[in-house]
């Protein structure tokens, strides 16, 4: 373990520096996709302050824009409900990834950081996680970037409402959403073994784009994620050996 | 649903806001004793990376609702360029910059 460099910071308060400091870079992209996140809703007939409670109480970017964008072309509640829950899918991966690490928190510890889990607070724990000079408070480290993450989000909603309509169109400031994620793409297809379902899903999406109720982003995610497992079964080039899945003897029912 | 019927609003937001903490706590919250089945792993491992392909996707690819893979589309070309960064780099805010730049540059010059 690293001496302490400076007296009185206790471990704790490094670790959720450290995380601050870790998803500092992240947020200038989070602000403008913020901003649109108080200016869609209203246009679409939201009121500010559904607007912003949306951004604590669903507390996630991307499904936030397409519950506004359905309710603003009338889509039924539970339509909303629903895409917002498959665009929202993704995180039961953040979770499975992330649970090793918290498990032998407190269960007010494993709520807190179970709400604050977005794509962010992901990408840069587990980096760190998996890395070779870990934390041993890694949920301070979690807590830091989720925190900073958490307060840009509920600043530049705000923001975004107070501005509204004064932002002008030209400077396409909704384009900086999918930069963002991007990014975030950018580094789960790190290592390869998801390409195919990441080209699968966003080929499907773009072809099924005229379907209503962004049932194209759904489909993609369905189509992306089937043909994602299903190669896995089969055994791809991608796919890296896994030592559980070795063939069984035979008389040993395989799962 | 009328967005006139804020009630209606109001218990959307709630229903999306617990069900996604739902999916956050999943795996958290869950006794170590259960664990994940192989197969479900198997098909979870993807979706991230489906999801956010399908939410992308279409921001590069698509013009006035219609898929255009035509050269003419200018999000496209600064995609492509943010594209590469993100790959090579792996920084958001150089993807990001990158992105908006190429696509400013785009309009400006022929919009």
């Amino acid at each position: 373990m690293e001496p302490q460099r400076h007296l009185g910071t206790s471990p704790r308060r490094a670790a959720f520096g450290a995380g601050l400091a870790a998803v500092g870079p992240i947020l200038v992209g989070v602000v403008p996709f913020g901003l649109v996140a108080g200016i869609a809703p209203v246009k679409a007939g939201f009121t500010a302050l559904q607007t912003v409670a949306m951004s604590s109480i669903v507390f996630a970017g991307a499904a936030q824009l397409a519950m506004a964008d359905l309710v603003g072309k009338g889509a039924p509640a539970w339509v909303v409900v629903i895409t917002a829950l498959v665009v929202n899918l993704r995180m039961m991966m953040y979770s499975a990834s992330l649970a090793p690490h918290f498990r032998s928190l407190g269960a007010r510890w494993k709520v807190l950081l179970s709400y604050l889990l977005t794509d962010q607070a992901f990408a840069v724990s587990i980096v760190h996680f998996n890395g070779a000079r870990v934390t041993p408070h890694k949920h301070w480290y979690y807590l830091g970037g989720a925190v900073g993450l958490w307060g840009t989000w509920q600043g530049a909603t705000v923001v975004g409402v107070m501005l509204g309509a004064g932002v002008p169109a030209g400077w396409h400031l909704d384009f900086a959403v999918p930069l963002m994620f991007l990014a975030l793409l950018a580094k789960a297809l790190k290592d390869r073994v998801t390409i195919p379902a990441a080209v699968a899903g966003g080929a499907v999406a773009v072809a099924a784009v005229g379907l209503p109720h962004h049932l194209g982003l759904i489909a993609g995610a369905l189509v992306g994620v089937a043909l994602g497992g299903g190669l896995d079964r089969l055994g791809t080039p991608f796919r890296e050996p896994d030592p559980k899945e070795a063939t069984p003897p035979p008389g040993k029912v395989p799962k | 649903m009328t967005t006139g019927n804020s009630i209606t609003l109001w218990g959307v937001l709630v229903a999306a806001g617990i069900g996604t903490f739902l999916i956050r706590s999943s795996f958290i919250i869950v006794p170590e004793r259960w664990g994940t089945p192989p197969w479900l792993e198997r098909y979870l491992r993807h979706v991230p990376s489906a999801v956010l392909a399908a939410l992308v996707a279409p921001a590069f690819f698509v013009v006035a609702g219609h898929p255009a893979l035509a050269p003419a589309n200018p999000r496209f070309w600064a995609g492509l360029a943010a594209a590469v960064v993100a790959w090579r780099t792996g920084s958001a805010l150089g993807t990001m910059a990158v992105g908006m730049g190429a696509l400013w540059a785009l309009q400006w010059g022929f919009g």
